[in-house]
């Protein structure tokens, strides 16, 4: 085991060559942020046409509403994604992955550090497509100091939650090296279950509680519902309660699988 | 003549090189019905909460996303492809094998790489067109057909264009492979009707991303209210529009002085 103070040192390490590596392509990043944006603007555009069609509300939503939910929706997606699952095909198919098993450190922090990487230097630039949008299409927050003070935990579980579910996908590649119809049956599910496409409560009852399950719902659509005061405390408590149990299952689910894809890997361009 | 023969040649190479994977075919059939189930299934939900959108009624829209898997199927097979090549034979150099062919080279390059499978998408926006006609039980005269298939044809030449422009940019940026994605992030949107958005998004959708030609006005032929003058209007940003990426074309052919030589 290593101290926590080399760890640190690592994590720095990893961090620095993330930025370095991800500032090269600052085209890129924009273009990927347009696709961040459009998406929940799309269905933003979409239910309000919706309210507007049905005197102005569905299901306890109006046009601003919508707005709200999905701006915060964009967001809390954005911090919670991971696109790991696209990039273990290639790793995997070129031999990059075999150099990364050598390293005496589990290959998942230095995707870690990537991640947490791209997300700080894509947030200068999402942050104000959000104000703009939210000014765009008049957007109506109620501001809830507790709620958002318990939304930190709740984003930082569902960071986790997420991307270890979505490591333990991208470890198909090890079984399969073409994993794209995996990923799209992956993202397809979740565009529903976690309340990207529309907020859960104007799902049939019946997807609404599949849904619940799901670590789906508690990763996505539990933080947004919690971020725009919508939750009472029973709630919070009960959506905080299912996270922990989606980590530990997601932990348990991880570990097992690692330890037997590497069994299973036998190294291309070695 | 020579053209059309090219055309043929580059689809049997292309058949031949994709049946040596068989199982793609069954990956992309596959990928096609998610696509296909997720975008019924986010239509079925919107219509629980409404009667139309924007005026548009559940199978107008549904042949709408018809004409989308239609369209984004003919991109899909042919453009995104042969695009992607061209793009990567300018950063390898190999692009010069191609101009040294007698051939005219935009279309060499535009027909380079056929993906075969991914007609499935192609055959879904047929039956759904088909489906939605149907169920909207309104006659389809040759009139409306007609109009259909001058839409249909004016939008996929609009996007060929837009997609050929982008790509000719790769001749001073080398780095060009991720320009796809502005064109799918844009793309998205032209699931719904263009009616819905507001200015700004609807602006960009005609006229910076072709999208709103490409799937809402062949969608408004089959539901009986495009316009003559939206017809007209489609028909002459086609031609000004390919006849433009033509000459850009030749502009970025003038620049290119080759990778290897």
């Amino acid at each position: 085991m290593l101290n926590p103070r080399t760890f640190l040192d690592i994590y720095a390490a990893h961090c620095r060559v993330a930025t370095a590596q991800q500032l090269q392509y600052r085209v890129a990043l924009v273009i990927w942020l347009c696709f961040t944006v459009l998406e929940p603007t799309i269905y933003l555009v979409v239910w309000s046409a919706v309210a507007s069609a049905s005197g102005g509300a569905v299901g306890g939503f109006g046009p601003r509403d919508f707005a709200a939910y999905f701006i915060v929706t964009m967001l809390v997606n954005h911090l919670t994604f991971t696109w790991i699952m696209h990039e273990m095909e290639y790793r995997v198919r070129y031999g990059q992955f075999s150099p990364k098993l050598l390293r005496p450190l589990h290959p998942i922090h230095g995707d870690i550090a990537d991640n947490l990487v791209y997300k700080v230097l894509t947030l200068g630039v999402l942050l104000p497509a959000a104000i703009a949008l939210a000014f765009v299409f008049e957007a109506r927050f109620t501001v809830d100091m507790r709620a958002l003070a318990l939304a930190v935990p709740a984003l930082l579980l569902a960071f986790a939650i997420r991307f270890m579910t979505g490591w333990t996908l991208a470890l198909a590649a090890f079984w399969t090296t073409r994993i794209a119809a995996v990923n799209q049956l992956y993202f397809g599910a979740s565009i529903f279950l976690s309340g990207q496409m529309a907020p859960l409560a104007l799902f049939p009852e019946f997807i609404q509680i599949f849904a619940s399950a799901t670590w789906f719902r508690w990763t996505v659509a539990f933080p947004v519902e919690l971020i725009l005061g919508r939750l009472g405390m029973e709630q919070i408590l009960a959506g905080l309660g299912a996270q922990v149990i989606w980590l530990a299952i997601a932990y348990a689910v991880l570990r097992l699988v690692w330890s037997s894809s590497l069994r299973r890997f036998t190294a291309v361009g070695a | 003549m020579t053209a059309l023969r090219l055309l043929a040649v580059y689809i049997r190479v292309g058949i031949l090189n994709e049946l040596e994977y068989r199982v793609n075919f069954y990956v992309q059939l596959l990928q096609s019905f998610i696509g296909l189930f997720t975008a019924i299934l986010g239509l079925s939900i919107v219509f629980t909460h409404a009667e139309t959108l924007a005026g548009w009624r559940q199978f107008e829209i549904l042949a709408l996303v018809g004409v989308y898997f239609l369209v984004g199927g003919f991109v899909r097979t042919i453009v995104q492809p042969s695009m992607a090549r061209f793009i990567e034979d300018v950063r390898q150099g190999t692009l010069d094998f191609t101009l040294t062919k007698p051939a005219d080279a935009q279309m060499l390059v535009s027909i380079k790489q056929v993906e075969i499978w991914r007609t499935v998408d192609i055959v879904l926006g047929i039956a759904l067109i088909g489906i939605a006609l149907v169920q909207l039980g309104a006659e389809f005269g040759l009139a409306k057909a007609g109009a259909f298939g001058i839409a249909l044809i004016a939008g996929a030449a609009m996007v060929y264009s837009f997609w050929l422009i982008l790509s000719t940019t790769t001749f001073w940026f080398v780095r060009m492979e991720n320009i796809h994605v502005i064109f799918l992030a844009i793309w998205e949107s032209g699931r719904w009707p263009a009616t819905i958005y507001p200015d700004w998004l609807r602006a960009m959708m005609t006229f910076i991303v072709p999208v709103a030609f490409a799937t809402t006005v062949p969608a408004e032929a089959l539901a009986g209210r495009l316009t003559g003058e939206t017809l007209l209007l489609a028909v002459v940003l086609a031609v000004a529009m390919l006849v433009g990426s033509r000459l850009f074309w030749l502009y970025g052919l003038r620049h290119y002085s080759g990778a290897s030589a």
